[in-house]
């Protein structure tokens, strides 16, 4: 542990990262025994207060508690955002390694696919998806509709990565000690990849989530829950910003790009350790 | 069936490149012995050991473990094969996994053909394995990949080896990554490995010296070819083909005696044509070498070579190598201790 | 003595890795007579290659000289400015590098690289000029003028390493050091190329330092030999003499390592391993491994001493050994 702990210490991307989500961590959880979650709700509170004692963060035109907002708002959109991404990576994951390790004509398949659903852009794509449900939507279902093209490109760089891995010698070594194809991928290939598979993750769970917080500020989120994006689109619904309503939208926006860096560096740091050129010596 | 393994006419082809040429060679196993290929790179040496191993398909030709061809064994003959076929690497750096202590190195092995049935048993065997090529255990298991030198851990490779008792090694360039100090410790466990447990081994190099030193065939490869082959001490002493002839003569002794002073052809070593290989380069030459490629003479009981001049001797039954090598049907047993054919 | 086209006095250089001071090159002595040709052979890891790089002041951090000089027909090298030392590499001693395949540009022709040595050290001919004297150190080589319109890619090994050569003695250097020049190469092709460099060699008159392990290509090749272990030469001495007669235990250790071919016996190693060079072994750094190790050996690290004619070795029992 002390080892991991030094190391973080020295890569200092992925300490100004994990510091970053560290603090929007004990935001979440400070500020939930500070408030009313109910508050999050419309219709709870005074409308249109600016930021006051009782309401650190102001109220919103509906009656919302913005502080709750946030507080409730942010865990929903990082949930999105990582179920969506470990959906997407675990996905590619295994499709990545079955192409590369068998190649021949699973390869073409896997790989063509990937490739044709990489031309059409993503955006348009979950749009469609998010108008054609009727009804409205759950936050799990928005994770799922994000997850649907996360694994596109995560197959394609995980496969590549598995293609040069699966010429070392080891591998071969493995097949002449009677280890036989999957147990080769699952205990030879599988592990020297982590790292790679970790930073993966970590960009796929941030594109995840500026893929939800998309679809939702332009209305096509879930339309109950007191998200990041969902807020921003109630900010353009009501016009806040030019009825100077600025303690409406200032919030949502500093969390959004405070998420966005620490996850950011994390990946930065997650690369390093990934790539071992790119470490500076201990 | 004692025929171990036995290529038939194998060539192996990527794309327009020929890498291994017609090779015909039978290994029994009631005969064991060290056979050396020697060639330079380009050869197909390393083309030849992958093919006998099965790490690669021939183009056309066959391979047969046992009578059976390689690509259509069954899921335990192939476990069979493995058993009794084993190499060892010329990387000591490449074949082991780095997220991995060495260890994982040596129990693989054991756990797929269950050659212990407990773990003390296992860690025994291992521990055995080691120690029988001059390894101790202590210093070796539970460290990292990175924290042993080449040496150690090509010896680990030799280790493995041993534990599955195999019937045959294909040794790809064994000790050339590895110190000059530390390679006779690594020959000489693999000889100790033949003398003792009579495991033939397939010893690929461009070094003429250590094959010389511890062989009792050398195959000599020009490519994709083999131009010579037969018992080491006639080859080197009374080479025939001028390929081997002029590889002899390149390599510098250590002596004070200057036996390089001898002028060196011209180096055309031009595109290969439709005859032989080594024509451009060969100081002989006739019309039939243009032709075809020569097949192989038979010169002796224990000789073979691919060179019109010899035209006068019979042609090679089948090209099949092992007729002349020791460990052919009717050749007397090698003699450890002369580490040659007992006269 | 005046007459030493090369001195090298008390060279130091080290690194600095994270784990230790590491002593590539400890107080390594020797001179170089014009024309001659002498053989800096020893294992992986022993500083031989650093040695090269230091003569050339190549070495870039984390490495550093430390101490020592370098004299070029007596000019002190450390003594000049990095432009006149840019100037003299090449023109006064060249390198031809190991692994030549990594040392040729490879989207350049031959000639054109050729070309740009000459032009970097202030050779400005005219065209048809200039292709006369590519020609011609072509030629010098074994090579054909066309290579000179090829890329790296269209040669094959040997004829690589030549085209180094080539450029190496364009500006007709003082020295020449090769770094295994021919490692990556076949044996006929290697004496190919060791024929060509002495040719080059003897028609310039210069000095060659080769750098390497194979003791077959020393033996052939140079006139003299010096031994190099952890950093240190443990002895220098004509090359037919220590052959047949080697002084230190690590040089007879190593000769009798050696695989020949004309004769089969037991293959010999060297017991133990080689030192790492950051946590080298207190007094004689090859005690450890020595078969005539004594106490003294342990505390005190023994100096070169001459020993016979034109022979030094560093061994406390130099003399008494037979």
């Amino acid at each position: 542990m002390r080892a991991v702990i030094s190391y973080i210490g020295r890569n200092r991307s992925l300490l100004v990262g994990t510091v970053l989500l560290l603090a929007l961590a004990a935001f979440v959880f400070v500020g939930a025994l500070l408030v009313d979650t109910e508050n999050a709700r419309p219709l709870s509170v005074p409308i249109l207060r600016p930021p006051s004692w009782d309401y650190p963060f102001g109220t919103d035109k509906t009656g919302r508690d913005l502080f709750a907002v946030m507080v409730v708002g942010t865990p929903l959109t990082l949930r999105i955002g990582f179920i969506a991404g470990f959906l997407g990576v675990g996905f590619a994951t295994i499709l990545a390694f079955t192409a590369a390790f068998y190649r021949g004509m699973t390869d073409t398949i896997i790989r063509s696919i990937a490739d044709i659903g990489l031309t059409v852009p993503s955006l348009l794509v979950l749009i469609l998806i998010a108008v054609s449900i009727r009804g409205s939507l759950t936050v799990n279902q928005m994770a799922l509709i994000v997850a649907s093209l996360a694994w596109l490109n995560p197959t394609r760089t995980i496969r590549s990565q598995v293609l040069t891995l699966r010429e070392r010698g080891y591998v071969e070594l493995a097949a002449m000690s009677g280890m036989r194809g999957p147990e080769i991928i699952f205990c030879e290939l599988m592990p020297n990849l982590l790292p790679y598979i970790g930073a993966t993750l970590v960009s796929s769970v941030s594109s995840a989530i500026l893929a939800s917080i998309g679809l939702e500020v332009l209305g096509l989120g879930p339309m109950e829950a007191p998200t990041l994006g969902m807020t921003l689109y109630w900010v353009n619904f009501y016009a806040a910003m030019i009825n100077g309503w600025w303690w409406w939208w200032i919030p949502p926006i500093v969390i959004i790009v405070v998420v966005f860096l620490g996850l950011f560096f994390v990946t930065v740091g997650l690369d390093e350790i990934a790539n071992p050129r790119l470490r500076r010596s201990a | 069936m004692t025929e171990l393994l036995r290529a038939e006419h194998a060539t192996k082809t990527f794309g327009p490149l020929t890498a291994l040429s017609d090779l015909s060679l039978t290994i029994d196993e009631r005969r064991p012995a060290i056979t050396a290929v020697v060639g330079e790179s380009g050869s197909g040496k390393t083309t030849l050991a992958r093919v006998l191993l099965g790490l690669e398909m021939p183009s056309s030709g066959r391979v047969l473990y046992r009578g059976k061809d390689l690509r259509t064994l069954g899921t335990e003959a192939r476990m069979t094969f493995r058993r009794e076929v084993q190499a060892i690497f010329q990387d000591p750096y490449e074949v082991y996994n780095p997220f991995y202590r060495v260890d994982h190195v040596l129990l693989t092995p054991v756990r797929k053909f269950r050659l212990a049935m407990s773990a003390a048993q296992r860690r025994a065997l291992i521990e055995a394995a080691l120690r029988a090529v001059g390894l101790q255990p202590e210093e070796i298991l539970g460290r990292f990949p990175h924290q042993l030198s080449g040496g150690q851990r090509q010896r680990i490779m030799v280790a493995r080896a041993l534990l599955l008792r195999p019937k045959l090694i294909v040794a790809d360039e064994p000790v050339s990554m590895v110190d000059a100090s530390l390679r006779a410790t690594i020959l000489t466990s693999l000889r100790t490995l033949h003398e003792e447990l009579g495991i033939s081994i397939v010893y690929i190099t461009h070094d003429l010296a250590t094959a010389y030193q511890i062989s009792h065939n050398i195959l000599v490869m020009y490519r994709a070819r083999v131009a010579e082959a037969g018992a080491t001490d006639g080859i080197v002493t009374r080479p025939e083909h001028p390929y081997t002839r002029l590889l002899i003569a390149s390599i510098p002794r250590v002596s004070s005696e200057r036996n390089w002073g001898a002028a060196a052809e011209a180096a055309a070593a031009g595109p290969g044509g439709a005859g032989c290989a080594f024509m451009g380069r060969c100081p002989e030459g006739g019309a039939a070498c243009a032709a075809t490629p020569p097949p192989l003479f038979r010169t002796a009981v224990d000789r073979a070579v691919a060179c019109y001049r010899y035209r006068e001797a019979p042609e090679l039954a089948g090209a099949d190598l092992g007729e002349v090598l020791i460990g052919r049907p009717g050749a007397p047993p090698p003699d450890p201790a002369k580490g040659r054919e007992a006269l | 003595m005046s007459g030493a086209v090369l001195e090298v006095t008390d060279l130091c250089v080290s690194y600095a890795h994270p784990l230790g001071l590491v002593r590539a090159v400890d107080g390594v002595s020797f001179r170089l007579a014009p024309g001659e040709r002498f053989g800096l052979a020893g294992e992986s890891g022993c500083g031989k290659s650093t040695m090269a790089l230091a003569i050339l002041r190549m070495i870039r951090p984390p490495g550093r000289i430390d101490g020592g000089s370098v004299r070029l027909d007596g000019v002190e090298l450390s003594s000049l400015s990095r432009e006149a030392m840019r100037q003299l590499r090449l023109a006064g001693i060249a390198l031809v590098p190991q692994g030549s395949m990594n040392s040729l540009n490879p989207v350049m022709r031959i000639g054109r690289q050729i070309e740009d040595a000459l032009a970097n050290h202030g050779v400005a001919l005219p065209r048809k000029a200039l292709n006369a004297r590519i020609a011609d150190l072509l030629s010098t080589v074994g090579l054909r003028g066309e290579v000179a319109a090829m890329y790296p890619h269209e040669l094959s090994g040997g004829m690589k390493q030549r085209a180094c050569i080539a450029i190496a003695i364009c500006l007709s250097p003082r020295v020449i050091i090769a770094d295994e020049p021919t490692s990556a190469l076949d044996v006929v092709v290697q004496r190919q190329v060791m024929e060509t460099l002495a040719r080059v060699q003897r028609d310039l008159g210069a000095a060659v330092i080769l750098v390497g392990h194979d003791m077959g290509l020393m033996a052939q090749f140079v006139d003299r030999l010096g031994i190099m272990y952890a950093g240190r030469l443990v002895e220098v001495a004509p090359v037919g003499t220590m052959v047949t007669a080697p002084r230190h235990p690590y040089t007879r250790a190593l000769i009798s390592s050696l695989p020949s071919l004309d004769r089969k016996g037991e293959l010999q190693g060297i017991p133990g391993l080689a030192p790492l060079l950051r946590d080298l072994p207190p007094g004689c750094a090859f005690h450890p491994r020595c078969p005539l190790a004594a106490e003294r050996c342990r505390r005190e690290a023994p100096a070169l001493r001459t020993a016979g004619e034109a022979a030094v070795v560093a061994c406390h029992f130099a003399e008494t050994a037979p």
